[in-house]
Formats: structure tokens, C-alpha cells, sequence
């Protein structure tokens, strides 16, 4: 395996870290009655947005699913301005009137979670598109998971970034159910990278939970990418942690697959390639959490105490439309 | 109409009423079949489909892939031949997505094949603001189904209304687009135990009043009912008139109605302009202008998609005072 430093193997963990515990917190607000509406955690698929994000660079973008937040925080979110959004204040990334299913920061190329399944795909398609009219440099990686790799907007999407030839990753987050339908429900080919191989894309499926893979075959696909070579599909296994929204208790995941992604948790990898490869002691580690813990404890004060938008001017917002 | 079959009194929630009525109409015509997404074990995200896959098993109730516009496709080709499918949309947000089938295909069949086809399709949906659910699943889109000759569109407010009038849209020869409510589900109101209909094109008069007509449907409904109960409290008494369905509308009811009062107040949960209460005000000026006394007036929604904060949320869409307020300045034409 090749030696990543430990400072980047560091930034891994912290981020999938920080995933896990703005999920949690975001979770208790909501019981508490600050948060309504969806919200879609993306508990136990840390290790997919962070490796992705990690093989990736500023000037490329990325477009997310309904399950974005951990999209957003691996993409570089700012935690005070993820809290305030989907607290619905006005110091959010959308101003509190997105909140979870559609927080982007268009100024930073993060294009969004969608609230439409599939959406997001044509629309990285466009972002490629653009980067290659301009001749740059640069790739777009769109997120989509088991479910929405039967939706039309994913195929045409696929199809037309093969037929174009455009720097496109197509990143499917196979945790094997959509809502409360298993994937051998809902496909005849329930292995998915094998879309793009009919597309005639370069696939491949990797295990979505451990992010060292993640992050080899997206930084491979990444690169390549800006090339020319694109696009590319990779198909990462993973499985939800909990059910499919804060209020779905996921009674129908099956025992034995929870069982087997409790341990096999992207979290719990990534901190054995912290001992293993980086030689961190569990303290070392446990002081990595804590300070991450800490900003995380910052930043949702500072989005509790943050204000909404007044009415006045929301008004004066939406005037002309 | 069919009141006076009451056999038992009972209160059961609009879910409900939906339940049983493709229970019944299942069990009536074995060519009714039901699919969507996670509507058979899990039985429908407003528990709308329950007990369906075990009553009737697997190849008449079954959970669809995330491909509306295949599905729903799909839905239109089996009911042109000789299926009578009901096909659910999650959030008419979604059917967005299948509209090629429905708007060019499904409500074209029968004229184009100089009437020698039809599409007995019901297409399930709900939508309005829910509580904080943002721009993407907050929609009240029946406007774009209105304008569109060939489909119906059915909008009920109450457990009575939601199961007689599914009923008939079942047994409908023409693609009907049924738009249920997210807030009205847990809603309680009388539904009879006995067999009844209630036709498409027949609206109800929710409550009998002299001063103002206020006409509303779906989700307005319960909040015009609030505001009509203040109102009579202050000495006006607004009649309410619920279309139920909006194609066809029942014209004779609106005018019988607004000649009687002389003032008319139309509320809609939907954006202002374009929407369904500009055609009806334009409908009464045609065809009730020597009676009315003041300006038609329309509440609608704010042109703007719906804001995820909840109380910008209220701001967006019409509340009770809204309504009590709007209903003053018609009678008193300030
Ligand atoms: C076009 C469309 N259809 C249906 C929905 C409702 N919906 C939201 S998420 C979801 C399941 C998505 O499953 P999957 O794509 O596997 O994503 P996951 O939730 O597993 O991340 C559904 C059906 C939607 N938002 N958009
Ligand atoms: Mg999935």
C-alpha cells in the first residue's frame, strides 16, 4: 500500500469524524424541536464523501443527493454556517431557506443536495460540460445512490457524459436500500457500476466504507479526469446506519447487515489506518476527536443564537420574482 | 347526494377514508391495481396503502423503482389496455418528472384516436406545505393539470370527499390526476359505512351563508372553515364553496352561490398568479357580473417558491387571519 503522510491520513478521519458528530448533534436538535422538516442522515457512508472530496481540488465541483450534509462537510463547509442552515437561520449557506435537502455554497462549486432523486446528475454533466468549452482542467464528481441509479436523469446523464467524453465521476453510494425498498427489489443488475460499463464508461465497485480505497480510486479517477480521459463510475459500497430519514426507525434493515456494518464502520477502518499506517496512540487520536468535538459544540451555539430572516426581508427577496 | 345512506356514523382520517376506498374498488374490479413507491409492505409514507398487499397480493400492490416517468408510462399503457391501475406519485413535486406521459400521452389518447382508446388511469399525489419540508416538497401545482384539456383534476378536503370521490376516479374512463393534501391525512370527518360515490364535478357547500361566497379547496378548506367561524362571530356569514374537483368544475354551484351573496372571495394555497382562482374569477365576471357587488377577490399564495424556515413558511402561504381579513375587505369593497 502506498505511505500516505499522517497528516493527510489525519484530515481523512477528522473529516468522517466530524460527519459522524454533526449527524448525532443534528439529530438531538431535531428531538429537541429545533430542526423540521427531512433531514437524511448520512451516518455509516462517511468514508464515500471524504475520500472523494480528499482525491478532488477546489476548482472542481461536486453535486449531492437528498443525503448531503456529509457531501458538504467533506467538500470544506464551514460547521457554523452548515448548523445555521439547517437550523433555518439566516447565517446559513442558503440564508435558512434551503435547510438540509438543499445546503450548497455555490460561490465554493459545491452545487448542492437536491431534493429531486437524480437531479443533481445532468447537472455535473452541465459543470463538465462547461469546464470542457473552456478548455480547463478541472472534473466534477456527482453523488447518487442504489435507488436513484434507476432514474432516468442518472441515465441520460451517464450517457450523454460518455457520448461527450467530459470529466465526469459518477459516484454510486450503494447502501442497498432506497427508502424502505431493498435494491433486489427495485433492479435485475444489482451491481450497479455495471451501468457504466453498458454506457460504455470506465466502473468499477470498491468497498465504499473503507476510505483509504475510496479516496485511491477517486484520486486515479480524479486525475485521469482532468486528462481527458473521463468520465468514470465508481461503485462504493456502504450501508445506512440508521433509517432513511430522523423519523423512519428502518425496522426492515436486516439484523444481520447492521451487524455486520457496525463493525465493519468507515469510522473504526479509518481509525486503524491512523494506528496501523500513521502509528497514532489512542490518545493522540482521542485528542484528535475531542477538538473536533469542540468546534463542532462551537458551532452549533453559535447557529442556536443566530437570527432568521425577517419577515421585511424576505419580502423585499422575493419581490420580483 | 347519497347522505341520506348513511348506515352508521363514524369519524375516520382522510388516510383512511382513502384506504378503503381502493379496498372497495379492489375488491369490486380485480383490473385495479395499485403501485408507487414504498407503497405495499411498507403501505404508503401517509399510510394510505395499508393492508393492500395482503388483501390483495403482490401483483396488484407493488413497490416501483425511482422511475416515475417509466412507471407512470407504464401505468398509461396498461390502462389503455384494459387495466384500471392506480399509480401514486410521493409529492406532486415529483410528477415533474412524468410529464411527457401524462400531459402528451395520457391526456391525448382519446382525442387523438378520434375516441376509440382511453387511459382509466388515477394518478395518486399530494401536495401543499407541510411543515418546513422547503421548496422542492412544498408545492401546490394543480394550475398546470388545470390548464391541460383532456385530464381531470381532483382535489378533496375531507374524509367523506377523499373516499367518494376517489371511488369515481377509479371508476373514471379518463386520466384523472387525484391531489391529496399532506396536512389533511391525520384529519378526522363523518365517512358512512356503506357503499357511496360522489361524482367529479360536483361541489360541496362546506357551510351556508348571505354575506360572501369564499370559495377554496384542499388544504384552504379547513382554514377557510376557521375563518367562517370568526367571521360569523363578528356578524358575517361567509358561505363556503368546496369545487372538490376543479375539472370538471361545477360552474352552477359557484354562481348559484355568488348570486346569492353578491361578494366573492377565492382562496388558494398555490402561487397568485396563473392559478386556478384567476380562470374561476374570470368564470363569475363572464357569467355572474350583474350580481356581484364588489371586485372578485383572489388569496393566493405569494409568487415565490416556499422558504425551508417555518415562519417565513407562514408567510408564504395564507393563514386564518389572512382569510378574515380579505373577507372584510370584500364585503366592506375597501
Ligand atoms: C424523483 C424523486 N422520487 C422520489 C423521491 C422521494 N425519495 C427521496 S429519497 C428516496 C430514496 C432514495 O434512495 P437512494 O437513491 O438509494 O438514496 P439513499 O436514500 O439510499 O441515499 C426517495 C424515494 C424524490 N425525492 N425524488
Ligand atoms: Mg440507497
Amino acid at each position: 500500500m502506498k505511505k500516505y503522510t499522517k497528516d493527510f491520513l489525519i484530515s481523512l478521519y477528522t473529516t468522517m469524524y466530524k460527519i459522524r458528530n454533526f449527524e448525532e448533534q443534528a439529530i438531538k436538535l431535531y428531538r429537541d424541536g429545533l430542526i423540521r422538516g427531512y433531514f437524511h442522515p448520512y451516518l455509516g457512508e462517511e468514508a464515500i464523501a471524504t475520500g472523494v472530496c480528499a482525491a478532488m481540488d477546489s476548482h472542481d465541483y461536486i453535486t449531492s443527493t437528498h443525503r448531503g450534509h456529509g457531501h458538504c462537510l467533506a467538500w470544506g463547509a464551514d460547521l457554523k454556517r452548515m448548523f445555521s442552515e439547517v437550523l433555518g437561520r439566516e447565517n446559513g449557506y442558503c440564508k435558512g431557506l434551503g435547510g438540509s435537502m438543499h445546503i450548497a455554497d455555490y460561490t465554493k462549486n459545491n452545487l448542492g443536495a437536491n431534493g429531486i432523486v437524480g437531479s443533481g446528475v445532468p447537472i455535473a454533466v452541465g459543470a463538465a460540460l462547461g469546464i470542457s468549452i473552456r478548455n480547463e482542467k478541472h472534473m466534477v464528481s456527482t453523488f447518487i445512490s442504489d435507488g436513484g441509479s434507476g432514474i432516468g436523469s442518472f441515465l441520460e446523464g451517464l450517457n450523454l457524459a460518455s457520448a461527450w467524453k467530459l470529466p465526469v465521476l459518477f459516484v454510486i453510494e450503494n447502501n442497498q436500500y432506497a427508502v424502505s425498498t431493498p435494491i433486489e427489489e427495485s433492479t435485475g443488475e444489482t451491481e450497479l457500476y455495471k451501468r457504466g460499463i453498458g454506457f460504455g464508461v470506465e466502473s468499477i465497485r470498491i468497498d465504499g466504507n473503507d476510505v483509504i480505497e475510496v479516496y485511491k480510486t477517486a484520486k486515479s479517477f480524479a486525475d485521469r479526469c482532468k486528462n481527458g480521459q473521463g468520465p468514470f463510475l465508481m461503485e462504493c459500497i456502504t450501508f445506512r446506519k440508521s433509517g432513511h430519514h430522523v423519523n423512519d426507525p428502518g425496522l426492515y434493515l436486516p439484523k444481520e447487515k447492521l451487524e455486520h456494518f457496525k463493525l465493519h464502520d468507515p469510522l473504526i477502518i479509518g481509525k486503524k489506518h491512523l494506528t496501523s499506517s500513521a502509528g497514532l496512540s489512542e490518545a493522540e487520536i482521542s485528542e484528535i476527536e475531542k477538538q473536533a468535538m469542540a468546534e463542532i459544540m462551537e458551532a452549533i451555539d453559535f447557529a442556536v443564537k443566530s437570527p432568521e430572516m425577517s419577515e421585511e426581508k424576505f419580502l423585499k427577496f422575493v419581490e420580483e420574482y | 347526494m347519497v347522505k341520506d345512506v348513511l348506515i352508521e356514523k363514524r369519524e375516520i382520517m382522510y388516510r383512511d377514508a382513502l384506504n378503503e376506498a381502493l379496498k372497495e374498488e379492489m375488491a369490486r374490479d380485480d383490473k385495479v391495481f395499485i403501485m408507487g413507491e414504498g407503497i405495499a409492505q411498507r403501505g404508503g409514507s401517509y399510510k394510505v396503502t395499508v393492508g393492500l398487499l395482503e388483501q390483495f397480493g403482490k401483483k396488484r400492490v407493488f413497490d416501483t423503482p425511482i422511475s416515475e416517468n417509466g412507471f407512470t408510462g407504464a401505468g398509461i399503457g396498461a390502462a389503455l389496455t384494459g387495466m384500471r391501475p392506480v399509480v401514486e406519485i410521493l409529492f406532486i413535486d415529483f410528477t415533474m418528472l412524468i410529464l411527457d406521459q401524462l400531459i402528451n400521452q395520457a391526456a391525448k389518447f382519446r382525442f387523438m384516436s378520434g375516441d376509440t382508446a382511453s387511459v382509466p388511469l388515477v394518478l395518486r399525489t399530494q401536495g401543499g406545505v407541510g411543515n418546513g419540508l422547503a421548496a422542492q416538497h412544498s408545492q401546490s401545482l394543480e394550475a398546470l393539470f388545470y390548464h391541460i384539456p383532456g385530464l381531470k383534476v381532483v382535489m378533496p378536503s375531507t374524509p367523506y370527499d377523499a373516499k367518494g370521490l376517489l371511488k369515481a376516479a377509479i371508476r373514471c374512463d379518463d386520466p384523472v390526476i387525484f391531489i391529496e393534501h399532506k396536512l389533511l391525512y391525520m384529519n378526522k370527518g363523518e365517512v358512512p359505512g356503506g357503499e357511496y360515490i360522489i361524482p367529479l364535478g360536483q361541489a360541496d357547500i362546506k357551510r351556508t351563508g348571505t354575506d360572501l361566497t369564499i370559495i377554496a379547496w384542499s388544504g384552504m378548506v379547513p382554514k377557510v372553515m376557521q375563518a367562517a367561524e370568526i367571521l360569523a362571530k363578528e356578524g358575517i356569514s361567509a358561505e363556503v364553496v368546496d369545487p372538490r374537483s376543479l375539472v370538471p368544475l361545477d360552474k352552477m354551484t359557484i354562481i348559484n352561490s355568488v348570486k346569492k351573496t353578491e361578494h366573492v372571495l377565492i382562496v388558494q394555497e398555490a402561487a397568485r398568479r396563473g392559478g386556478v382562482g384567476s380562470d374561476i374569477s374570470s368564470i363569475i365576471q363572464e357569467e355572474a357580473f350583474d350580481y356581484i357587488d364588489s371586485p372578485v377577490k383572489i388569496l393566493g399564495g405569494l409568487n415565490t417558491p416556499c422558504p425551508f424556515n417555518l415562519n417565513l413558511e407562514k408567510v408564504v402561504i395564507p393563514q386564518v387571519e389572512d382569510i378574515i381579513r380579505a373577507a372584510k375587505e370584500v364585503i366592506y369593497a375597501v
